[in-house]
Formats: structure tokens, C-alpha cells, sequence
């Protein structure tokens, strides 16, 4: 899923403080799951706004609503009847949601709540760490499933570089090395062979060496 | 027992501290309370095993809020015993009306249209 976290308050308070009336906009989807965007944040930082702004002697109108998505058209038009109430919203979406909504309500500034990190997993409870790059042509099949492109710091693709030392990269002690990981696990698939097969070299088209990415489905389309 | 405890503070009874959430102890102070404490089994004898654990990371996460915002962080504050301690409950209570009267209202509570909801 998509993982983010919450922006510092004292940054969006910055971002508001022009503001009288806020819709401060949840997600119910990835951010909802990473604990960043969703129902209760939005109810926290609501109320975190409304008592700053109100020990500042500036009481303002803050709202709060959480659509099920902020990436779908329709999820998106159930605010068109009430965004002419707002001088702004405040999305906790991740990056696409903001942008999906501004793209949509063109006269109601758009702020976000949430940095965008990454595509990863819930390791541990508190913990996401990232497990994907959106490349564009995955290569899982022939990486024993562990991802050199995400999980690699340099991305290479055929064996580990010089800077793995005891399973560890070299930029991070506790980070694990990609392709060690990627080792141990042919050998536990009993397809240690696999690793002497030279990858070919990497069409970085689809990645976003090739601009932003458009996934047309045609057999899906209405 | 009877012992005597101050009578300015209202107690919201939870089945599990591990039940309480950093919006529940915000809108105590958007509503005006000038402190609020937490009051949770000793570490290590939940009877959900974590659940007096996760009301301590929810209480240090508002106290960083409130610190944020200019309320206090040190309005807020956990306390652990057993439901056996009933002298320790009075002087934690004892010393959280002290402590709030020592910091003042809250500041929200003073400000334009708060007051009315004052808890």
C-alpha cells in the first residue's frame, strides 16, 4: 500500500492560518491503514486546529469528513455540493488524492496533511518499510521475489555490489542487502542456478525515466 | 474506606485504558477541562495484556499535540495502579488537581465561545 506520515502540525498550521473555513479531508483506503490520513486522524488534527486557532483568538470554522477514496471520480464528486463552503482543504490522502482533488475543484486550494514515503509493507506494528518502486516491469520471477530495484540502494540488478558487508548495505548497518537477502532465499528454493543467469539490461522506459506513467486498460473500459 | 478526594474531576469509566484514544483526551480540552489523567492497571497486569500500553502511547502522543499547540503537554498524564489501591487513586487525584491549579485553565476555556462548554 501507499505509505505516509503525518505532516508536523506547526507546518500546517502555517498552511491554514490564512484560512476561515476548513474542511480537513480524510481517506478511508492506504492512509486509513498506515494510520495517517485516516477517520481519526482527521479528527485529531481537526480538533488540534480548532483549539490552537481558538487560543489565538482566531476561531475558525474547521470541518471534518473521510471519503472511502481521493484517487476515484466518484468518491471525489460527493464533496462538489459542499467545497464552495470552504477557503480550503486540508486532504490527508497521499499525494495522489491531493492532486485527484485539486484537479477536480480548480478554485479551492488543495493543502496536504501527509508526506507520501513510499509503496511498502507493514513490517511490524508502527513499522512500513518500502518493498516497491512502481518500475513499471517487475522482476520478482528472477529475484527470487525479493526486489533489487526497491530494496537496493543502487539498484543493480546482478548480484551485490562491493558495499555489502555480513547480509548489510553499506549505507545503513541495520538495512539488510538486497541481493543477500535475494541469495538466501534461491538457495531455500533449491534455485541457487538462478543467480549465475545474467539479467538483461533493464528497460527503465517504464520507470520514471520515461516521464509520468499513463496504465491504459481498454478491456476494462466503458 | 472512606477517603476523601478532590470533587472536581470527572471520571469517564472505560472497560480498558487500552480502549482510549488521543481524540477522546483532545476534545476533553476542546470542551474546556483544564487537565485530564489516565488511570490504567499496573504495567504488566492488563488483563489485555497490552491494553494499559497502548494508553500510555496515546497520552504521550496527546501530551506532544497539546505541547504543539500551546495547551501543555503536562496536562495530561497516566497513572497506573490496581483496582485494589483505592488511597493510592486519592493522592494520584490529590496530586493531578494540584498539579492543574499549579498550570491554570486551560487556555481554550478562555477563549471566545469555549467557556459554555466547560467541563
Amino acid at each position: 500500500m501507499i505509505i505516509a506520515e503525518k505532516k508536523p502540525i506547526e507546518e500546517i498550521i502555517e498552511a491554514v492560518k490564512d484560512y476561515g473555513r476548513i474542511l480537513i479531508l480524510g481517506c478511508n483506503e492506504c492512509v486509513t491503514v498506515c494510520e495517517a490520513g485516516g477517520k481519526k486522524e482527521v479528527q485529531v488534527l481537526a480538533s488540534a486546529l480548532r483549539m490552537y486557532f481558538l487560543k489565538e483568538g482566531d476561531e475558525k470554522r474547521i470541518e471534518e469528513r473521510t471519503l472511502e477514496r481521493q484517487c476515484d471520480h466518484e468518491y471525489l464528486e460527493e464533496l462538489r455540493e459542499d467545497i464552495d463552503r470552504y477557503d480550503a482543504v486540508v486532504s490527508l490522502a497521499c499525494g495522489v488524492g491531493v492532486q485527484f482533488a485539486a484537479e477536480k475543484y480548480m478554485e479551492t486550494p488543495l493543502l496536504p496533511g501527509v508526506n507520501t514515503t513510499c509503496l511498502g509493507a507493514n513490517e511490524q506494528r508502527g513499522v512500513w518499510t518500502e518493498r516497491c518502486q512502481a518500475c513499471g516491469s517487475c522482476v520478482l520471477a528472477s529475484t527470487a521475489g525479493i526486489c533489487p530495484v526497491s530494496r537496493c540502494a543502487k539498484r543493480v540488478l546482478n548480484g551485490p555490489c562491493g558495499g555489502s558487508s555480513d547480509g548489510k548495505c553499506e549505507i545503513n548497518k541495520e538495512l539488510d542487502c538486497a541481493w543477500q537477502l535475494i541469495i538466501d532465499r534461491l538457495k531455500a528454493l533449491g534455485r541457487l542456478e538462478d543467480y549465475e543467469c545474467v539479467a538483461p539490461i533493464k528497460d527503465w522506459s517504464t520507470d520514471r525515466a520515461g516521464g509520468p506513467r499513463k496504465t491504459v486498460r481498454e478491456d476494462v473500459q466503458i | 474506606m472512606r477517603l476523601k478526594c478532590p470533587s472536581n474531576f470527572r471520571i469517564v469509566r472505560l472497560p480498558c485504558t487500552g480502549k482510549i484514544d488521543v481524540i477522546h483526551i483532545l476534545r476533553s480540552f476542546e470542551k474546556g477541562a483544564d487537565g485530564v489523567y489516565v488511570v490504567g492497571c499496573r504495567e504488566g497486569e492488563c488483563h489485555f495484556t497490552s491494553g494499559n500500553f497502548r494508553a500510555r502511547k496515546r497520552v504521550e502522543q496527546a501530551a506532544a499535540i497539546l505541547e504543539k499547540i500551546g495547551i501543555g503537554g503536562e496536562r495530561v498524564r497516566m497513572y497506573n495502579l490496581s483496582s485494589g489501591e483505592a488511597p493510592l487513586f486519592v493522592q494520584y487525584s490529590t496530586e493531578m488537581d494540584d498539579h492543574i491549579r499549579n498550570l491554570g485553565p486551560n487556555p481554550v476555556r478562555n477563549a471566545k465561545g469555549a467557556g459554555e462548554h466547560a467541563a
